[in-house]
């Protein structure tokens, strides 16, 4: 049976791991190779690495982190921050990434999914599209920018056109959830999920084992994005892919 | 020496990376001369069917052949091993070496495509490639078309139905999902194909 997905994302300024809350208030954490390596072994099905340092200068170490990292690395391995070409992503799948993640970049110019798509094929690019609730209410929008900037267009909306466009994955980040723990925004993945034929990802929001139980069952997500080893430490990971198991959830334990 | 034969379908360094790993001397090829001198060939891809359309025009297609025909062990991954297969829906203009019966085809409409993740495989006895790989094992799956189970099948997967997630006859091997992408498992599926000799 197909299992659903815990994925371990790390924050990455200048080489090293951060963390976020509401995508702000960063601390350091660590050498992004050994933690991508030590959350493999913990038992994450694939790693994410966000690149989120603001500047070029800080962001030219990308390249060589994400080397350092591939190299320890036997299972997926998706890069995302600041891809804004096909230059900028060919560069990124040479240093060893099998996936890239593309946000506003892809917002600002569409064809970027199809020309990456189609180099790389469609399982290489995930859109992430940064969600937020409008007034309250199970209608969503989606947000560039770090989740700063709004756009006026539909989350939903947005997610379709860029699986016709050539998106694999949908990495679809509650930007009210982020950092809270929460749980993460069920009605926005499910609806997320029920409007495409490829698979979402959830993220923002991730806290107890009860709030992915939620996200697989409630809000039909394929995969969860659980981030921080600060309010994640590995021995959680660990220990949450048990706590599916026996709640009926199919993941793959053990690994 | 093992050539791992780049046709320019997608991440060839993850699985020189993963062959390096296991202790294996692997190069990374479009050179049909370099592919008539390999101990083994491997096939990777993922990508488009229409992509090993660039095996004829390379050249390649003879050559690899002509050293299955040698008995030179093979490995072909994901749509290298579709490859095996007649042809493909997915570029219906396109042959496969046809070494297998049958052709791939797409996965049943309600189920959300492309098939990515972790899925357990049932595997059969007596594969050389998954020795020590027992049934229920997860490997990571991404694949928009997948071949039926046939008489060569050694593993099968569960997704809309059953599927090919792993071939074996003589010396020539298949795996639908990506050995250098699963861990231990793949890791150990690698090692056993370094290992026969054929």
């Amino acid at each position: 049976m197909l299992t659903k997905r815990i994925i371990a994302c790390l924050d990455v300024m200048a080489g090293r791991v951060v963390k976020g809350v509401q995508f702000q208030q960063l601390r350091e954490a660590g050498d992004p190779a050994e933690l991508a390596a030590a959350h493999s072994q913990a038992g994450a099905d694939e790693v994410v690495l966000l690149d989120i340092s603001a500047t070029h200068e800080k962001r030219a170490t990308l390249a060589d982190t994400v080397r350092r990292t591939a190299r320890q690395l036997f299972i997926p391995f998706t890069v995302g921050g600041g891809i804004r070409s096909l230059d900028d992503a060919m560069a990124v799948f040479e240093a060893g990434a099998d996936k890239i993640s593309i946000n506003s970049a892809a917002f600002a110019d569409p064809t970027l999914i199809t020309q990456i798509a189609e180099r790389y094929g469609s399982q290489a690019v995930i859109v992430a599209i940064d969600a937020k609730r409008m007034n309250g209410e199970a209608q969503f929008e989606a947000y560039v920018c770090g989740g700063r900037n709004s756009t006026g267009r539909d989350a939903v909306a947005w997610a379709r056109e860029a699986e016709e466009r050539g998106a694999g994955e949908i990495l679809l980040t509650s930007v009210d959830r982020d950092g809270t723990g929460a749980g993460f925004d069920c009605d926005l993945t499910r609806a997320c999920s029920e409007a495409l034929h490829i698979p979402v990802i959830a993220s923002g929001g991730g806290g107890d084992t009860q709030t992915f139980v939620d996200v697989f069952q409630r809000g039909r997500a394929d995969a969860a994005l659980a981030a921080s080893i600060f309010h994640f430490g590995l021995r959680r990971l660990a220990d949450l892919k048990q706590e599916l198991q026996s709640a009926g959830i199919p993941v793959r334990w053990p690994c | 020496m093992i050539a791992v034969v780049d046709y320019l379908a997608g991440n060839l360094t993850s699985v020189k990376k993963a062959l390096e790993r296991v202790g294996a001397d692997a190069v990374i090829t479009r050179d049909p001369s370099v592919v008539a001198q390999a101990d083994k060939i491997i096939l990777p891809g993922v990508g488009h069917f229409s992509a090993t359309a660039i095996l004829e025009q390379a050249g390649l297609r003879p050559a690899i052949l002509h050293r299955m025909e040698q008995g030179v062990t093979f490995l072909g991954i994901c749509v290298g091993m579709q490859w095996m297969f007649e042809s493909s829906a997915e570029a219906p203009g396109t042959q496969g070496l046809g070494l297998f019966s049958g052709a791939c085809g797409r996965f049943p409409g309600i189920f959300k495509s492309p098939h990515v993740g972790w899925n357990s495989l049932a595997c059969h006895d007596g594969s050389r490639l998954l020795r020590g790989i027992p049934s229920g094992s997860f490997v990571y799956f991404t694949h928009s078309y997948r071949a039926p189970v046939v008489k060569a099948t050694v593993a099968r997967c569960e997704y809309g139905g059953e599927f090919s997630a792993a071939v074996e006859q003589d010396h020539l091997f298949g795996v639908q999902f990506h050995p250098e992408k699963s861990g231990a498992i793949g890791l150990k599926l690698l090692e056993n194909f370094c290992g026969l000799s054929c």
